[in-house]
């Protein structure tokens, strides 16, 4: 339909709805019916129909619900755009509101709710209240639902008319499930947006967790639908009960749970049953065995969809229990009708799940798909096969596997093959021959494939004295320079080149010197630097330039790109959440005010925590781990994507670094897929060093672990102490300290008024404390508020410590801090330092 | 909670749509769809149901030539929104008869009623079908049931129609019947899919049977209702599972159970007592790993009949009663890249095969639309291949993947004893109807 057209059609719409708006002739209702038909219509594929407004609005004077209803619909479409037009419904929706009939109560209601239109909230509270007491439970749920509504418009009229009082009371006491579920999301969401600026709001939520609010819920758990089911299940997930006996109770009320036909219930379940037991060994054990036939079942009974779903769960908890389906392997083999979408999560199970007494069979099984018709599926079989070597040693039936993989003569099976080998060569040096005599077979001319092609050259430049042609091979591919489309593929040849004629110089020198000269004519600026790099190494000394280029190397033990156990353990804490299936903690992916209502620690977190509440401890570490949440995304936001990306095994020198300074700058690598290179190679010219990072020195010499670090900034007027400046202490001791140790010193300090606009957010402050050789475990925004340590340099491995938290008020600059220590006595020269420091830092 | 929930064509049409919290912008159904259709810049590659675009998480399932799309800017359960929008799916299938774009389209106003029950401000409401009844003032416009094939519910298993039996009737449970008065009856089907993969020896290396028993019923009055299922049944797979019992037991690794169900005598007895509510619902979904008889045997044979022949002989056994035919069979068999033309040659008599070489793909079909219980078909194919190979032929060929029907048989043999409706008055005796089919789910012979 075109615009005339359609504005023709729109326009005598208007004149029929205009004509029937009076009429009471019989069967007008009828016309009626199909005129509305077509406006919602065409709402629905989204043409503009809000001109009618007026005319629809006219004719809703009826008792005909269907009519009505289809009215509803139209005003809460438009009234938001048209608050004007708005205000016209507003009387018939007050009128239904009053009605006899339950229902057109509650549909008035909840399209009285829905107008979204600021300035006609006074309208809506009255009817509000009448509602939340109305004696039907239906209008009871749409009013609660208006509740939350309202205070989506309209906060502060919401708050001011206590209808969060009521709401806890209809929670507690009302006698329809759907209520008490309704009530229930809407404090919670109410309460967590109150939160961001009101400690009494926090407390509100906080005690929705107090056992009178769940042992309610729990008491009539039965009675509520599936969903709800799952809310309260939330809901108890975070609930600490007060002793075993409790915790065994609500296991056997819900163990029924398990058997639900709903995945949805039965992963709510298993998330309350998991974090229950946490601190129960034991029991937390048999919570493992009891759920693994339920989960099962799940991932074959239900659709493609949710089996994607709950396979992402089992792997979650196969990466913590890695027994747990060893000898369930079986059922992640794929199945010829399964999406690509679940065969590459199998594959990623068949991966984790192996061990000595499997391996032989999912090997067998994952070559049978890298003769799959699907290349994608083929491919990542035999990267699967890849990884279970790296976690094997049995070298004979790997390379079984690669003389099959290589017979095939398919290009994309020969190429994943070699770039298996070469992380094969990487991590066990020692099966070279058997390897090389594998390899020696494929001719490079056959390879397209950048990462293929550059395993190819990286293997004839590491083992030049096992293949003989080395040489060779690699002159051809010199002479072919100006064919070579990939910088990747050119940066390897130069390297490779140049480690084959330390090992056999009087072969390669004439083909060094061309492979030099095509790379310094190089137009992609990375393989001109390198060749001019070398070159200019070559020229100084050839010794020196084989100590730089191709020095011993030591085997990779662990590949870095697998996520640190901290961000492992916070995606379990999200357990049942998307988090899961994305593989990342929440805070890498949602804006911070889309968090979900239920993340209660970190809300509530600063009530909470300190030496007071030592019950509470593992809120308190959910706190600190939010902390760092918050500091860890901006560096870690660009990077997410390549973080999260788990089928590459080889993408996050980064997280390496992480795992020792989780808080250094990371020089961002130049190509997400580029192996990390053993410790003592050559540090890859090629990646940049982050020109934002604030000690890029610290963070390079972090990467390739060379010893202790020079301190960027020396620190003159600080010397009675002296401080390690890398001090290693991870979250669970930081917290076990702080729990056990006693406040020894407090410091006030107020930060002079130009260096207020630095402390907006933690970063600055935590960049310029580090530089003071103090770290930071832990920093939050609102209020703004650090946890930091530092330790003396020559203290033995896990003494010495010094443990601060700082609160800054940030419109005043005053900050206070809590100082404790091992060693008491050290604490007054330490706020001496932290003093100084403190007074150092400018915006 | 969830922002925006739609439904859109397999072209991308919007069909309906309904926005919760105004937190997502305009143009999302758009951003889905292409994310979708060209996932990872491909076409044809599955999209994963659950993935994030600028900050927005789209969740999705397909039904029915139809995708259910929800989107939500927090970090929601994903299983809970897929369970969700399923559960949207079947309501709405329960009021419409039929899901599918056409009678969605002239459904909508009535679909809008449902959801807006369903879902309010983005929380889960009520998804039971028959609490929704109350709500519903639309009646549906029934799409031409004369196209589809008589809804007798037995005919459903003669004839070897397209349609997935199981899926049982299609009326709604709203809509009056042409005769005036509802009949009263109620339908149970025992639903299985089974996987089967043979090695190129003919060995089974995995089986896997996935049953469901699935319930519609139309029974006025919510009277209760018994499923009493074998005797030797047993569930959960002992140390010396299948050991004992000379297979004749049945034992089921695992299964879940529908809400209502009440499991008190499902121990001691073996029967689930519940009382059904209104449209289709699973009563029991079931996993079975103990060995069974697969219904069907491939005997494969490719060989190189000179240097750029070969050929492939298909045999192909039913291992079930003879009273039972199979329908709607088919056989596919992938061949080597070089295979340039294929002739075939099907047994004397054969009535209702076909066989095609789908070039683009280069795969061999055969299918055939019965098979009857105990008999055997062959046919013999002759490939002419572009290239002369010296490396076996049988490595580039396969696996065979084999999909099929057969009513009125499950491999489990998990039966249904006696279906009991429990009502006061004694001449009052509904329609039961109890059905059995098994589908393929992955059947791949090895070669």
């Amino acid at each position: 339909m075109n615009a005339e057209n359609r504005k023709g059609e729109l326009a005598e719409l208007k004149a029929q709805l205009r004509q029937l708006a009076g009429s009471r002739a019989p069967g007008v209702e009828d016309l009626k019916r199909e005129l509305y038909k077509k406006v919602i219509n065409y709402l629905t594929v989204g043409i503009d129909v809000s001109s009618l407004f007026s005319e629809m609005v006219m004719c809703s004077a009826t008792s005909d619900l269907v009519l009505k209803k289809m009215c509803y619909l139209y005003v809460g479409n438009y009234a938001r755009g048209h608050p004007d037009l708005a205000l016209l419904t507003i009387n018939f929706l007050q009128k239904d509101c009053q009605d006899d009939d339950p229902m057109i109560r509650g549909l008035a209601l909840r399209s009285l709710c829905s107008l979204r239109v600021k300035n006609l909230v006074e309208y809506l509270v009255g009817p509000l209240e009448r509602g939340l007491k109305d004696n039907n439970g239906y209008v009871r749920s749409v009013a609660a639902m208006g509740a939350l509504k309202l205070y989506h418009i309209a906060p502060s009229s919401c708050i001011d008319n206590e209808f969060p009082v009521t709401l806890k009371a209809l929670l507690l006491h009302d006698s329809d499930p759907q209520v008490v579920a309704n009530c229930l999301y809407a404090l919670l969401e109410i309460w967590s947006m109150e939160g961001n600026s009101s400690e009494a709001a926090l407390r509100e939520k906080e005690s929705l967790l107090h056992s009178n609010v769940i042992l309610s819920l729990l008491n009539r758990f039965k009675d509520f639908s599936e969903w709800a089911q799952c809310l309260v299940l939330e809901l108890v997930s975070k609930y600490v009960p007060a002793d075993s006996q409790e915790t065994h109770d609500m296991m056997d009320l819900l163990d029924d749970r398990l058997q639900h036909a709903n995945s949805a219930v039965v992963l709510a379940t298993i998330k309350v049953f998991l974090h229950l037991t946490m601190s129960m060994a034991d029991v937390h054990q048999k919570v493992y065995e009891r759920i693994k036939a339920p989960l099962l079942t799940l991932v074959s009974s239900g659709s493609a969809e949710l089996s994607y779903a709950v396979l992402s769960h089992l792997h979650l908890l196969v990466m913590r229990a890695p027994m747990l389906f060893a000898s369930d392997y079986k059922h992640f083999y794929c199945r010829y009708s399964d999406p690509s979408y679940v065969k590459k999560l199998k594959l990623e199970m068949l991966t984790a799940v192996a061990n000595e007494s499997n391996t032989y069979d999912i090997v067998t099984e994952l070559s049978e798909y890298a003769a799959n018709v699907d290349v994608t599926i083929a491919r990542e079989s035999i990267r699967a096969v890849g990884k279970i070597a790296l976690q094997q040693y049995d070298v004979n039936a790997i390379v079984d596997r690669l003389l099959q993989f290589l017979e095939m003569e398919k290009d994309y099976v020969t190429a994943e093959t070699l770039v298996l080998v070469k992380d094969l060569l990487r991590k066990y040096p020692q099966w070279s021959h058997d390897c090389i005599a594998v390899v020696g077979g494929v001719s490079s001319k056959s390879i397209t494939e950048p990462k293929a092609k550059a395993a190819l050259i990286w293997m004839l430049g590491e083992y030049a004295y096992d293949m003989n042609d080395a040489p060779y091979v690699l002159e051809g591919l010199v002479q072919n320079w100006a064919e070579e489309p990939f910088p990747e593929v050119r940066l390897e040849l130069l390297t490779a080149v140049a480690k084959c004629f330390f090992k056999r110089p009087p072969e390669t020198v004439k083909i060094l010197g061309s492979a030099l000269s095509y790379g310094l004519a190089d137009a992609n600026q990375d393989v001109h630097d390198r060749a001019l790099l070398y070159y200019r190494l070559l020229q100084q000394s050839v010794e020196i330039a084989e100590r730089v280029i191709n020095p011993p190397k030591q085997a990779v033990s662990v590949f870095a790109g697998d996520q640190s156990s901290e961000i492992k353990d916070r995606i379990f804490d999200e357990f049942n959440s998307l988090s899961v299936v994305y593989r990342q903690p929440s805070y890498m992916f949602l804006d911070k005010d889309h968090r979900s209502p239920f993340t209660f620690s970190e809300d509530t977190g600063s009530s909470i925590l300190g030496p007071h509440s030592p019950e509470r401890e593992d809120l308190a570490s959910d706190y600190d781990a939010r902390d760092n949440a918050l500091l860890l995304s901006s560096h870690e936001k660009e990077d997410s994507r390549a973080v999260s990306n788990g089928s590459h095994g080889y993408n996050a020198p980064k997280s390496q670094a992480l795992q020792q300074d989780p808080f250094a700058p990371i020089p961002s690598s130049s190509s997400p897929t580029q192996p990390v290179r053993p410790a003592q190679a050559s540090a890859p010219p090629q990646e940049p060093v982050s020109s934002s990072a604030a000690s890029p020195l610290l963070a390079v010499d972090d990467l390739l672990g060379l010893g202790p670090i020079i301190p960027t900034e020396p620190t003159p007027s600080v010397p009675q102490l002296n401080l390690n400046p890398k001090p290693a202490l991870d979250p669970a001791s930081f917290k076990r300290k702080w729990g056990q140790l006693t406040v020894a010193l407090t410091l006030e300090y107020t930060f002079p008024v130009e260096a207020l606009h630095g402390l907006t957010r933690p970063q600055p402050l935590v960049r310029h404390m580090q530089s003071n050789s103090v770290q930071c475990m832990a920093s939050g925004n609102a209020p703004l508020k650090f946890f930091f340590f530092a330790q003396l340099s020559d203290a033995a491995p896990n003494t010495g410590f010094f443990l601060v938290e700082l609160v800054v008020t940030t419109s005043s600059g005053h900050a206070s801090a809590k100082i404790k220590a091992d060693e008491a006595s050290m604490a007054p020269g330490f706020a001496d330092c932290l003093r100084s420091a403190l007074s150092r830092f400018s915006a | 909670m969830i922002s925006q929930f739609f439904v859109l064509s397999l072209r991308g049409d919007n069909i309906v749509f309904r926005d919760y919290r105004g937190d997502v912008p305009k143009g999302s159904a758009e951003i889905f769809f292409r994310k979708v259709k060209f996932w990872q810049g491909e076409e044809g590659e599955d999209a994963p149901p659950v993935f994030k675009v600028d900050g927005v998480n789209y969740l999705h399932v397909k039904v029915g030539g139809l995708l259910f799309v929800a989107t939500t800017r927090v970090n929601l359960s994903p299983a809970l929104i897929l369970e969700l929008l399923q559960r949207i799916a079947r309501v709405t299938k329960d009021y419409l008869g039929i899901l599918n774009e056409d009678s969605l389209r002239k459904n909508f106003v009535l679909v809008y009623e449902l959801l807006d029950e369903m879902i309010d401000f983005g929380y889960p409401q009520t998804t039971s079908t028959e609490a929704l009844k109350s709500f519903v003032f639309n009646e549906p416009v029934v799409i031409d049931a004369a196209r589809l094939p008589n809804l007798g519910p037995a005919a459903l298993f003669i004839q070897g129609t397209k349609r997935v039996p199981g899926t049982s009737v299609t009326k709604s449970v709203v809509a009056n019947e042409t005769g005036g008065r509802k009949r009263e009856e109620v339908f149970v089907d025992i639903i299985e899919k089974i996987s089967v993969t043979f090695n190129a020896s003919g060995y089974v290396l995995t089986s896997e049977i996935d049953g469901t028993i699935q319930m519609k019923s139309y029974l006025s009055g919510n009277p209760e209702i018994r499923v009493a299922l074998n005797e030797d049944l047993s569930i959960g797979r002992s140390e010396f599972g299948g050991a004992f019992g000379g297979g004749s037991m049945v034992i089921l690794d695992d299964c879940n159970f529908h809400e209502s169900v009440r499991l008190d005598d499902f121990e001691t007895e073996h029967y689930l007592t519940l009382v059904p509510p209104d449209g289709e619902f699973p009563v029991m979904n079931y996993r079975m790993t103990q060995e069974f008889k697969p219904p069907f045997k491939v005997f494969p044979v490719i060989e190189e009949a000179g240097p750029f022949k070969a050929e492939v002989v298909l045999k192909v056994r039913a291992d079930f009663p003879a009273n039972v035919t199979a329908n709607t069979v088919a056989l596919r068999l992938p061949l080597p890249k070089t295979t340039s033309r294929m002739s075939f040659e099907l047994e004397a008599g054969a009535t209702g095969q076909s066989t095609d070489f789908k070039e683009a793909n280069k795969t061999m079909e055969w299918s055939l639309r019965k098979i009857v219980g105990g008999s055997e078909h062959t046919v013999r194919a002759k490939l002419t291949l572009t290239q002369e190979r010296n490396v076996n032929i049988r490595k580039e060929a396969g696996p065979i993947s084999m999909s099929f029907t057969i009513p009125m048989f499950n491999a489990s043999k998990l039966a249904v004893r006696y279906l009991q409706v429990v009502k006061k008055s004694k001449s009052y005796n509904p329609y039961r109807w109890v059905r059995y089919v098994t589908h393929s789910n992955s059947y791949v012979v090895r070669v």
